[in-house]
C-alpha cells in the first residue's frame, strides 16, 4: 500500500477511468498543457491526447454547458472548475440543464457527468476566492454531491462518480491536495452515499465533511486528553446523505455537534443539525450545535480569515455546551 | 438595412416532387397542431404557458429536412414545430400538453420541455438561451466519437442577447465544431421588438465577431431556408465549422396564448399573416410549378387535422400519472457493472 497525496489519488482515478472507458474525457481551464491549475490532471494530456483532455477558454458557463450536452449525446465528461468560486457563472447549466433534464423529460435519458474542483476557504485569497458552496449544490434534486476528505476516498469516490449515470458534483479543496495517506494499490470504489466513522467514540458525535475533518479530528484528540470519547462521522457524500450513520451514532452518544465551513444560514450543516434534532429527539441529552464559518465574506488578513472559520477552539466551546462541562 | 446576402446553390431544384411536398406537409402539420393547441388552451383543456410557432413553420421544415435521425437539435420554449419537424409523434406531444402519463415526458415537461430524445432532440429549454451549450456539447461529442453528426441549435432574436450565446459561439468557433445556430428572428422578444433589445441590426452580423459565417434569409420562404441550411449543414458535416443562419420571420401569435398584445397593433399582425404566410407562399409556388393543386392542398390539410384530432383523442383517453410518479425519474439506476467495495 502506497502513501499518496489527495491530488495523486484524484489523478489516478481519472487516469484509470479514462483508460477503462473511451467515452470519458476531461475539459476545463488549463487541464491539458498546464497539467491543471492544481496539477490534478498531470500527465493525462500526453497519455490521452488533446481530443480527450481539452483545454478550454476562460468560459465556465460555456464549457460546463458543453459538458452537459456531451453527456446527453453519450459521452462521460469530467468538467474541471478551477475552483467552485467560478462555478457560480455556470450554476444555471448545472441546475437547469444537468440536474433537471432527465426528470423533466420523463426519464428519457441519462446525464453522466462529473463537475469537480476545489471548494471552500483556502489561504490569503479573500472573499471572491475563498468560499464554501456545498449547500448551493446540495439544494438541488437531481444532483449527487460528494466531499471526499482522504486520499483513499478521493480515489474511490471519484471513480464511482465517473461511472455514475447521473450528474455528480465533487467538492475538493486547494488545502487538501497535498494531504497524504495510504491508498491500497489494487483498484477499488467507494460507493456514493455511505458515511465513514473516522473515529469511534461513545460520549459525543462530531459530524463533518471535507476539509474540516482535520480540525474535527484534532478536537476529538483534545477531548480524549480530557477524558471525553467523541465519535467522528465523515459524511463523504452530501447527496445522497447517509442519515442512518449519523442517527446510529447520535442515538449512541446522545450529543451532536455538526461542523461545516460554509456560512451558517441554510447550509448543509444546518440541515444535518435539523435532521438530527428531528430524528434523534428522544435520545438527545443536549441541543444540537452547529460550528460553521462566520456569517461574513472571507477577509484577506490571515488572523481574520482564521477567525472567520471553524476552529478546534470553537468545536471545544460547543463541546462544553453540549456536555454541560465548563472544565473542558 | 440590407443584410449579408449569399446566393446558396439551389438544392431545392434537385428535390423530387414528393420531397418538395413533404416540406409543405411538415409545415401544414405544425400549423394544424398549433392551431388546435391554441383552441384547446382557450377551452381550458391545456394549462400552463403555451408559446405557438404559427407563422414560423418554414424554418423548422426547411432546416430539419437536412438532418438525419442521429443528428441532434436543441429546441426552445416555442418548440412544438421543432419537435414535429424532427419526427416526434403528434399524439404523444398532445398527451404531454395535457399532462398525461403517455406524453413524451410522462406529464413532467409540458409545453416548454416537449422532447423526443429518440429522434435526436436534446431537450427543449424553457430558459431563453439555454440550448446553445448543449448543442455545442453534441458537436464535441461528434468530434470525439469521430462521426459526421451535426447539431442544430434553434434560438430566438431575444436569446441572442444572452451571455450563453457568446460563450457557446466562441467555443464552437474556436474548436470548429459541427454546429449550425439557426436564429428564428420573429421580431419580438416576449413583448419587446428586436430593435429595442438587440444592438445588432441582424443577428447574423454577430458571426463576424466569432470569425464564422453568418447569413440572413427570408425565413418565411421555405426554399430559401432549405437552400441555405443545405449548404451550411453540409459544410458543418465536412468539418468546416459552425455558422449562424438567421431566418427572418414574424411572430403571428402573442408571446404566449392569452397574451393581450398591447405592444403592437392587430393591423400589423394581420398584414404579416395575410401577405407573408409561409404556407400560402409555398403552396402557391408549388401550384404554379404544377406540383400541387387545390384538391391536393385541401387533402393535405384535412389529413393533418385528422392526425391532430386523433392525437387529441389519444391525449383525452390517456390516464394521468399516479401521484407517486412525482418522485420518479430523478436518477438513472442502471444496473451496476462493477462491484462496490465499502470501505
Amino acid at each position: 500500500m502506497a502513501e499518496i497525496t489527495y491530488r495523486e489519488a484524484l489523478n489516478r482515478a481519472m487516469d484509470e477511468e479514462m483508460a477503462r472507458d473511451a467515452k470519458v474525457f476531461i475539459l476545463g481551464e488549463e487541464v491539458g498543457e498546464y497539467d491543471g491549475a492544481y496539477k490534478v490532471s498531470k500527465g493525462l494530456l500526453s497519455k490521452y491526447g488533446p481530443g480527450r483532455v481539452k483545454d478550454t477558454p476562460i468560459s465556465e458557463l460555456g464549457f460546463t454547458g458543453l459538458g452537459v450536452g456531451a453527456a446527453l449525446a453519450g459521452l462521460r465528461p469530467i468538467v474541471e472548475w478551477m475552483t467552485h468560486n467560478f462555478a457560480l457563472l455556470a450554476i444555471d447549466q448545472v441546475v437547469n440543464n444537468a440536474a433537471k433534464m432527465r426528470q423533466m423529460s420523463g426519464g428519457q435519458l441519462k446525464v453522466p457527468i462529473v463537475f469537480r474542483g476545489p471548494n471552500g476557504p483556502a489561504e490569503y485569497l479573500a472573499s471572491q476566492h475563498s468560499q464554501a458552496f456545498a449547500s448551493y449544490w446540495a439544494h438541488v434534486p437531481g444532483l449527487k454531491v460528494i466531499a471526499p476528505a482522504t486520499p483513499a476516498d478521493a480515489y474511490g469516490l471519484l471513480k464511482s462518480a465517473i461511472r455514475d449515470d447521473n450528474p455528480v458534483v465533487v467538492l475538493e479543496s486547494e488545502m487538501m491536495y497535498a494531504w497524504k495517506d495510504e491508498v491500497p494499490d489494487e483498484e477499488f470504489l467507494v460507493p456514493i452515499g455511505k458515511a465513514r466513522v473516522a473515529k469511534e467514540g461513545k460520549d459525543l458525535t462530531l459530524v463533518t465533511f471535507s476539509k474540516p475533518i482535520k480540525i474535527v479530528i484534532e478536537a476529538a484528540a483534545a477531548l480524549v486528553a480530557k477524558g471525553v470519547d467523541a465519535e467522528v462521522i465523515d459524511l463523504r457524500s452530501i447527496r445522497p446523505l447517509d442519515e442512518g450513520a449519523v442517527y446510529d451514532s447520535v442515538r449512541k452518544t446522545g450529543r451532536c455537534i455538526v461542523v461545516d465551513e460554509s456560512w451558517p444560514v441554510a447550509s448543509v450543516g444546518s440541515h444535518v443539525a435539523w435532521l438530527v434534532s428531528k430524528h434523534c429527539f428522544d435520545t438527545l441529552d443536549a441541543q444540537v450545535e452547529l460550528v460553521s464559518g462566520e456569517d461574513v465574506p472571507m477577509p484577506y488578513n490571515h488572523a481574520l480569515e482564521i477567525a472567520a472559520q471553524p476552529s478546534v477552539e470553537k468545536i471545544l466551546a460547543a463541546a462544553r455546551r453540549v456536555l454541560y462541562r465548563e472544565d473542558l | 438595412m440590407p443584410f449579408q446576402k449569399r446566393e446558396f446553390p439551389n438544392a431545392f431544384a434537385n428535390l423530387p416532387k414528393e420531397k418538395a411536398l413533404a416540406l409543405l406537409e411538415t409545415m401544414v402539420r405544425i400549423r394544424a397542431f398549433e392551431s388546435r393547441v391554441e383552441e384547446l388552451f382557450l377551452n381550458r383543456k391545456i394549462p400552463g404557458f403555451v408559446h405557438l410557432y404559427i407563422g414560423e413553420e418554414a424554418i423548422a421544415s426547411g432546416v430539419m429536412a437536412h438532418l438525419n435521425k442521429d443528428d441532434s437539435i436543441t429546441s426552445t420554449h416555442r418548440g412544438h414545430g421543432h419537435a414535429i419537424a424532427k419526427g416526434a409523434r403528434i399524439d404523444r406531444m398532445m398527451a404531454e400538453l395535457y399532462g398525461k402519463k403517455t406524453g413524451y415526458c410522462k406529464g413532467k415537461g409540458g409545453s416548454m420541455h416537449i422532447a423526443d430524445f429518440s429522434v435526436g432532440m436534446l431537450g427543449a429549454n424553457g430558459v431563453v438561451g439555454g440550448g446553445y451549450n448543449i448543442a455545442v456539447g453534441a458537436g464535441i461529442s461528434a468530434r470525439i466519437k469521430k462521426t459526421d453528426q451535426v447539431a442544430v441549435c434553434f434560438f430566438g432574436d431575444g436569446a441572442s442577447n444572452r451571455g450563453t450565446f457568446h460563450e457557446a459561439l466562441n467555443l464552437a468557433a474556436v474548436w470548429k465544431l459541427p454546429v449550425l445556430f439557426v436564429n428564428e428572428n420573429n421580431q419580438w422578444a416576449s413583448t419587446t421588438p428586436t430593435s429595442f433589445a438587440t444592438s445588432a441590426v441582424h443577428i447574423a452580423d454577430r458571426a463576424k465577431g466569432y470569425g464564422i459565417e453568418g447569413y440572413t434569409v427570408d425565413g418565411n420562404n421555405v426554399i430559401e431556408v432549405y437552400n441555405a441550411a443545405s449548404a451550411l449543414i453540409e459544410a458543418a458535416r465536412k468539418g468546416k465549422g459552425p455558422a449562424i443562419l438567421e431566418c427572418l420571420t414574424y411572430r403571428i401569435k402573442g408571446h404566449y396564448v392569452g397574451d393581450p398584445e398591447r405592444y403592437r397593433t392587430k393591423e400589423e399582425v394581420q398584414k404579416h399573416f395575410t401577405e407573408n404566410d409561409p404556407i400560402i407562399r409555398f403552396s402557391a409556388y408549388l401550384k404554379e410549378k404544377g406540383m400541387l393543386d387545390d384538391a391536393g392542398l385541401e387533402a393535405m390539410k384535412a389529413a393533418a387535422v385528422r392526425e391532430v384530432a386523433a392525437g387529441e383523442k389519444f391525449a383525452e383517453d390517456s390516464p394521468y400519472p399516479d401521484k407517486e410518479e412525482a418522485l420518479d425519474d430523478l436518477f438513472s439506476f442502471s444496473p451496476k457493472e462493477f462491484p462496490e467495495v465499502v470501505r
